[in-house]
């Protein structure tokens, strides 16, 4: 791993001047054979990969009415390109949103439009050669697909359906990414990304319900494989085990417990996460997900739940209904699945759930909305819930909460620099340098409003920050669940 | 009839074919390809009714783009809407009578064809000032600029430098729509002008020119917010489960 400079902050935010090839180096580890097989994808470099690529890319665009219009629509105006936290932060061209489009727009071109054919240089379009490849390992593993650009993109263009298509054509030719690839096995063959096996979850289980009675004396349960249950909760494997993950899971389970709601994990879908969304690739997006339709049905629950995971939730919110619905089997009244912090808001309106406010008086608390949260799903039943609702949440718990600066939160927010599969130890530059804009609006309100805790509803999220904030000189443990605030505060037992 | 005359009409009856049948067919390949995934993107509206006030507002007040960069916005919208003023303007020779509306707007029009040379100079100026814009700029970035300024410049230089015989114009194109010919008056401007007009009618459906039809179908600007009401399926996501 090369040393790299962890950017400085300045006083505003800029946009830096090109610095070409500055992020070229940047390649996540290759899946190897036995990471790309389970999925139906060829071990290594298949020999006519160049035709490989170029039929599938036409198969992807010919399935795809938004890749369709999307490579054929951009006018190259600019308006995306000082949008990603990957530019702003590494300043490499490529990394702007047009430019990293037209790493495969290029190639669509040539192969699949009058003008690319006949005119190739005038228009910019490629031959698919290894160079074409090898930067789109690199670049297309620069994207964390959160869609910022496309909010401010006059045609709505996605960078991350076309990252997602490269991937996939990547999976296809036998160039893989091992990080992904090897979770989505693990959750093929074992039922989560930690490949926690139904045993071991059992005794984490076990664990954490002996950890609450003996902070707060109450049984609060977390049970496993509970037939006839109310509610199915699915969440990030990671809110079994690590910090702060995990205080966001007691913090559910709290809930569950003061509503009276009986509610159960499941072994058999015992992870959120569905990093199938991050390789683009339908047929596993499809089996991952149908995991929880066969755990919802074979243990006879009425409601589902979603915990606190950014992608798992835009699968959820806005996939889940295509992709394994419909939900018929479910309650009427709740004939959707839910977010947790829809559970809580909702509880929290009834005035079912009573806190105390002054147990996180310690914290100055911001939110961080998470991409896939914010752009790619909703809450409630107003536009806008997924940003209202968890602020509402948080509000109920602490007595001081202050927002970042409004372009870099919502809508526009920017990714914490570690979404859509690049969450790896080996893009460690990436992920610190695609921080800054995050880091910078919290440097403004550490400084202005005293702010020591940011809360987020993404299992990525989390693990980024804890990873990149010491980089900028803030200490892991700023980062936590909002739920890790709502078990702080939540008053148990009778209501008062 | 002169030989410039029958190729000027030929030229125009090919470059109105062209652009027809070529958007008319990037149009269908674009109804007809499937979105298997909802991938509205925010702020998505949750009714139909919603959808179609974004789209307007996207449309005529380039709204995103408003948001994402002011230059930009300025002068591609000042641009746009020139343009369109122009065009209007232009419909005097293509009518008889000319409509009462479009005679009105006469002025106007012309006030326009200087705003979308200063429009397009200014969104040209940006290809080379701004080293982001400079970047992503292909050659053909470039020539489309350089083809509607020109149309912009030629027809000016016919209003105010060198005067072409528009009766005789007139005559020309309603006689290529009723089928019977007249002559073209034979002035270079004139004949620039309209040569850089065919060619951009011809260039339209091969060009990023088309996002102007594709915006309407852009699955994250016209898709309700409705995932979790309505079960969308479509293509591979209507075959599987």
């Amino acid at each position: 791993m090369a040393s790299f400079e962890t950017p400085a902050i300045g006083e505003y935010p800029v946009i830096p001047l090109l610095r070409a090839d500055a992020m070229a180096h940047s390649k996540p580890f290759v899946a190897k054979p036995e990471h790309q097989k389970p999925l139906g994808f060829p071990g290594e470099l298949v020999p006519d990969w160049e035709r490989v690529a170029v039929t599938r890319l036409g198969e992807l665009v010919s399935q795809s009415r938004a890749l369709q219009v999307f490579l054929d629509s951009c006018v190259k105006c600019g308006a995306c390109t000082d949008k990603c936290h990957y530019y702003l932060g590494t300043a490499d061209p490529k990394n702007m949103p047009v430019a990293r489009q037209d790493l495969l727009r290029s190639v669509y071109r040539r192969y699949y439009t009058f003008a690319g054919k006949h005119f190739p240089k005038l228009v910019g379009a490629r031959d698919m050669t290894k160079d074409v490849l090898d930067d789109w390992y690199s670049y297309f593993h620069q994207c964390s697909q959160c869609r910022r650009c496309a909010v401010y993109c006059p045609y709505g263009i996605d960078t991350a359906e076309i990252s997602m298509a490269a991937r996939d054509i990547m999976d296809s030719v036998g160039l893989g990414q091992k990080y992904s690839n090897e979770i989505i096995g693990k959750v093929h063959s074992i039922g989560n990304n930690l490949g926690l096996p139904g045993p071991a979850l059992r005794n984490t289980l076990d664990g954490l319900e002996e950890d609450v009675k003996e902070a707060t004396g109450v049984d609060v349960k977390f049970p496993l494989d509970v037939k006839g249950a109310e509610v199915l909760l699915i969440t990030p494997s990671a809110d079994f085990f690590a910090e702060p993950h995990v205080d966001g899971l007691i913090g559910y389970a709290k809930v569950f417990h003061a509503a009276g709601i009986s509610w159960t994990l499941s072994s058999h879908a015992s992870e959120a996460a569905n990093f199938s969304l991050f390789i683009g690739n339908h047929d596993n997006l499809q089996k991952v997900a149908e995991r929880i339709r066969e755990a919802a049905l074979d243990l006879g629950v009425k409601r589902i739940v979603v915990g606190e995971c950014g992608h798992a939730w835009r699968v959820a919110y806005s996939f889940w209904n295509t992709l394994i619905g419909p939900f018929d089997f479910l309650d009427a009244r709740h004939p959707a699945p839910q977010h947790i912090c829809e559970v809580t808001y909702d509880l929290i309106r009834r005035g079912a759930l009573s806190f105390d406010k002054s147990a996180n008086d310690d914290k100055v608390v911001t939110f961080h909305d998470s991409c896939n949260v914010a752009r790619g799903s909703r809450m409630g039943d107003v536009p806008g819930g997924q940003f209202l609702i968890p602020r509402e949440i948080i509000r109920a718990c602490v007595n001081k909460f202050v927002d970042m600066a409004p372009e870099t939160i919502g809508e526009t927010t920017f990714c914490c620099g570690g979404g859509g599969g690049l969450l790896t130890d080996d893009l460690v530059e990436l992920r610190v340098k695609g921080a800054l804009p995050r880091m910078q609006a919290l440097q403004q309100v550490v400084e202005e409003h005293g702010v020591n805790y940011m809360a987020a509803i993404c299992a990525i999220c989390k693990s980024q920050f804890a990873k990149v904030l010491p980089y900028y000189k803030h200490p892991m443990d700023m980062i936590g669940s909002v739920h890790g605030l709502v078990s702080n505060a939540i008053v148990l037992g009778p209501k008062q | 009839m002169s030989a410039l005359t029958v190729l000027y009409a030929l030229l125009f009856y090919a470059a109105a074919a062209t652009l027809v049948v070529g958007v008319a067919w990037k149009c269908w390949v674009y109804a007809r390809t499937p979105q298997p995934l909802k991938i509205p993107i925010p702020p998505a509206p949750t009714t139909r009714r919603g959808v179609a006030l974004r789209m307007l507002l996207e449309v005529t007040l380039f709204k995103s783009l408003f948001r994402s960069n002011k230059w930009i916005w300025l002068f591609g919208w000042m641009f746009h809407v020139a343009l369109l003023a122009v065009l209007l303007r232009h419909l005097r020779y293509f009518t008889e009578p000319v409509w009462a509306w479009v005679a009105l707007i006469q002025p106007l029009g012309l006030y326009a064809g200087f705003a979308m040379l200063a429009a397009l100079l200014g969104l040209w100026a940006r290809r080379f000032l701004v080293d982001r814009v400079r970047y992503i700029s292909s050659p053909s970035d470039h020539l489309m600029l350089a083809l509607l300024a020109a149309i912009a410049a030629s027809g000016l230089a016919m209003k105010y430098l060198a005067h072409t015989d528009i009766v005789a114009l007139k005559a020309f194109f309603l006689g290529l729509m009723a089928f019977h010919w007249h002559e073209l008056p034979a002035d270079p401007a004139l004949l620039v002008h309209l040569a850089l007009v065919a060619t951009l009618m011809i260039v339209f459906p091969v060009s990023k020119l088309l996002h102007a039809p594709g915006v309407f179908f852009s699955p994250s600007l016209n898709q309700v917010d409705d995932a979790r009401e309505r079960r969308h399926t479509a293509g591979w996501s209507a075959r599987g489960g």
